[in-house]
């Protein structure tokens, strides 16, 4: 067996895709770390302190970890769901009642949905009652920042998508909202989200397209800058 | 190497080659952003809207008896007849944030569900959080005796209609 092993890991396609030996020594185990890309978004070494879990209670991973349950679940939804009025309403129905796992899928994306949300915030909170906002983190906690708005936009975009009574109306109490903003500006905002003075067919559309691309390519974005800041702090 | 002369005095009065390229190059880049973020922003707001008209017909005059409130809950607005016979019709839209407010039989009042605002029976608030008084629509009545409401137009708080 072991012999078979050691085979393995002599061969071409093993090497090709581990370039370093197997981490033994202290110079092998940094570079497990930072030749595979998967690892390599940790830095090499980290402070002692900071890997006790109970300093950062692994909430930024779960963050992640919730995001990733949030594209896989609704990117199969997306399979069973049209934007339409108000076909929607019944695509939600279906997915409910007719389709397999559907309601289980459902549901978990809209549970991961309220937790990341949670989550997201309790991350926020870690990071300031440990102070890890300080120098040199400040920019990376402004960053952290707007990816809190864009989880709250994200879950509030979606929230219209089920087209019942609760997502139009949550959706038309939103929307007047902004038509608050100050100097004629909310008119605008608002007729420009909803593509219209209503919260019609355009607006769910409108809301669909933010919800499934704009609006998560944006966050991808920003997480990758986020860990990229992380990992270069020494952070986990 | 003999090196020509006025060279760095050229340098220091005239553009030099790169420099008016990269001018060139990155004006032209300047104008093609501009232009797309217009386009862009036309694009973004609908040029035609499939939204139902402002302007319904409310039935004829005498399916309202005096003294009546009724919600068209369609149109979103309460056709109202006084006891003196004449009508006005006021937005159901609540001011505060767009919900659909009710009349309350029981209390003579219009409420609404979401946040607890209430106004009277002419639409003046009474109480909670709306900004301003419910909206009072033009009102007419066409050859027929049919009432037409226009939400188009709005009419200030003593506007009747005597029929």
């Amino acid at each position: 067996m072991k012999k078979l092993l050691h085979q393995l890991y002599r061969s071409q396609v093993w090497r090709s895709i581990f370039r370093h030996g197997l981490p033994e020594s202290n110079r092998t185990r940094a570079e497990a770390v930072f030749y595979n890309f998967f690892l390599h978004v940790h830095p090499t070494k980290v402070r002692k302190r900071s890997v006790i879990f109970s300093y950062t209670w692994g909430l930024g991973g779960l963050s992640f970890g919730l995001f990733i349950v949030l594209v896989a679940t609704g990117a199969l939804l997306m399979l069973y769901y049209r934007p339409s009025a108000p076909q929607a309403y019944w695509d939600m129905k279906d997915l409910q009642f007719v389709v397999s796992s559907g309601q289980f899928l459902r549901n978990m994306h809209r549970w991961a949905a309220h937790a990341m949300v949670a989550v997201v915030f309790l991350h926020m909170l870690r990071v300031f009652y440990t102070g890890a906002y300080r120098p040199p983190k400040e920019f990376n906690w402004v960053i952290g920042v707007i990816l809190l708005v864009t989880t709250i936009l994200l879950s509030y975009t979606g929230y219209l998508l089920p087209w019942d009574q609760l997502s139009f109306w949550g959706i038309s109490v939103g929307t007047n909202m902004i038509r608050a903003m100050p100097l004629g500006l909310g008119e605008k905002v608002s007729f420009l989200l909803l593509g219209g003075n209503i919260v019609g067919e355009n607006a769910l559309v409108r809301f669909y397209v933010l919800h499934c691309f704009i609006i998560p390519v944006a966050a991808i974005m920003l997480m990758v800058i986020h860990f990229w800041r992380v990992r270069k702090d020494g952070g986990v | 190497m003999d090196e020509k002369p006025n060279t760095e005095e050229k340098k220091d009065t005239l553009m030099t080659r790169r420099y008016f390229l990269e001018f060139v190059g990155g004006g032209a880049i300047l104008v093609a952003a501009t232009g797309s973020a217009v386009l862009t922003g036309q694009f973004l707001s609908p040029n035609v809207l499939r939204e139902p008209s402002l302007r319904f017909k409310a039935g004829s005059v005498e399916i309202y008896p005096p003294d009546s409130i009724t919600l068209d809950k369609e149109q979103k607005v309460f056709i109202v007849r006084a006891k003196e016979g004449y009508f006005y019709a006021i937005s159901a839209v609540c001011t505060h944030l767009g919900c659909i407010a009710n009349w309350k039989s029981e209390d003579d009042i219009i409420a609404c569900p979401c946040h607890g605002s209430k106004f009277d029976k002419e639409g003046r608030i009474i109480d909670g959080p709306a900004p301003r008084p419910l909206q009072r629509f033009a009102i007419m009545v066409d050859e027929q005796g049919q009432l037409i409401v226009d939400k188009g137009v709005i009419v200030s708080e003593d506007t009747i209609l005597k029929v």
